[in-house]
């Protein structure tokens, strides 16, 4: 190698701060009409939840045991591969999620973008979006009000399916005789926001 | 096809594609270079048809408006004097002339493939055929971008 070969090989790089870059970028992406999903973290008395934010409104809510990255990936295939990381617009789901685990908020009131739902199975959720906190209904219950009142099976699967838990509150359904039935997240965590909402169990 | 989320696109290259640009643009432009770079990318990313080679794509995106900088700049005029109606305005381009001994200036003035190459050969340390494979050329076209490239660097250095 030769000197000149030497000096182009360590040019004086200044510092780059990545997380500084990508907020830059997603401040820009936001100005621009281009943050098609902001997504941000958060931890929880149930671990780290992402959260995913359209103009819409929130369209994805998950737990880490799903996978952040694998999660990310179904919402860029399904939604728009503009995904970014971005404090703003996932700040009023993050607070209310926050004030809910702490007692201090008992119903969300920010916007849901619908889109990963459709169909009876979003008939399903919006039903479930609908049972108060400390309150419980049967799966029956929410396929009457999706329109199908035999449907108690096909709503189980639209509820193992539900794209945004905790704030759909996809655990207060539960079977007729009591049953707990399941969970993504898994039955402790069903368990969890039950007792936090002061339900009584079975 | 499906494509990644954006996010890893700019967690996965934005710091090799910083260290390129301080190469073609210097460290006083770099960075905004590569929010341009950026924000061009995730303005076209949904458009793109196929996933195979998002590197090489956004290396093009970052060497293209690398060009455009150093072309705007070297059309500019280095301070403006606005005597008489207050303190005197540098522009933020002036910031960039930093001292280096000639080797970088020279870089940028180099032609757009020649530079392109020399800083993916020397400052990536990349090899003909990625540099080839970045720039869409052959790596026969790579080798002698990076060897034109030298040869005039030598004669600019050592005047």
């Amino acid at each position: 190698m030769t000197d000149l070969e030497r000096r182009l090989a360590s040019p004086a790089t200044p510092a780059m701060d990545p997380a500084r870059v990508s907020a830059e970028l997603a401040r820009r992406a936001d100005a621009e009409g281009l943050l098609d999903v902001a997504w941000a973290t958060l931890d929880t008395p149930l671990g780290p939840i992402a959260v995913f934010v359209t103009p819409r409104g929130v369209v994805r809510v998950a737990y880490e045991r799903e996978n952040f990255g694998a999660v990310a990936d179904e919402v860029a295939e399904r939604v728009s591969p503009r995904v970014l990381m971005a404090r703003q617009r996932t700040d009023a789901v993050r607070a209310q999620l926050d004030a809910y685990f702490t007692k201090g908020r008992r119903a969300f009131d920010v916007p849901i973008d619908w889109t990963l739902v459709r169909g009876f199975n979003q008939g399903v959720l919006r039903a479930t979006a609908a049972i108060p906190y400390g309150e419980v209904a049967s799966y029956g219950d929410v396929a009457a009000v999706a329109g199908s009142p035999r449907a108690a099976r096909a709503a189980g699967n639209a509820l193992a399916g539900n794209p945004i838990p905790i704030v759909v509150p996809c655990h207060r359904v539960i079977h007729a005789d009591g049953g707990l039935g399941g969970y993504t997240g898994g039955l402790d965590r069903k368990r969890f926001l039950l007792r936090l909402e002061g339900t009584q169990l079975a | 096809m499906s494509l990644p989320p954006f996010q890893r696109l700019v967690d996965d290259h934005a710091t090799e594609l910083h260290r390129f640009l301080v190469g073609c643009v210097g460290p006083e432009l770099a960075e905004d270079c590569l929010q341009d770079t950026l924000i061009a990318a995730l303005r076209a990313y949904p458009r793109l048809r196929h996933a195979d080679n998002l590197r090489a794509w956004l290396y093009t995106i970052a060497h293209r408006k690398a060009t455009d900088t150093v072309r705007l700049r070297a059309r500019r005029p280095r301070t403006i004097q606005l005597d008489g109606i207050g303190p005197s305005v540098e522009p933020r381009t002036a910031a960039a002339e930093i001292p280096d001994d000639g080797l970088w200036t020279a870089v940028r003035e180099l032609p757009a493939k020649q530079r392109e190459a020399v800083v993916h050969r020397y400052v990536l340390d990349l090899d003909y055929r990625q540099i080839a494979e970045r720039m869409g050329t052959s790596s026969e076209a790579a080798r002698q971008n990076v060897s034109a490239g030298l040869r005039r660097l030598r004669i600019e250095v050592d005047r």
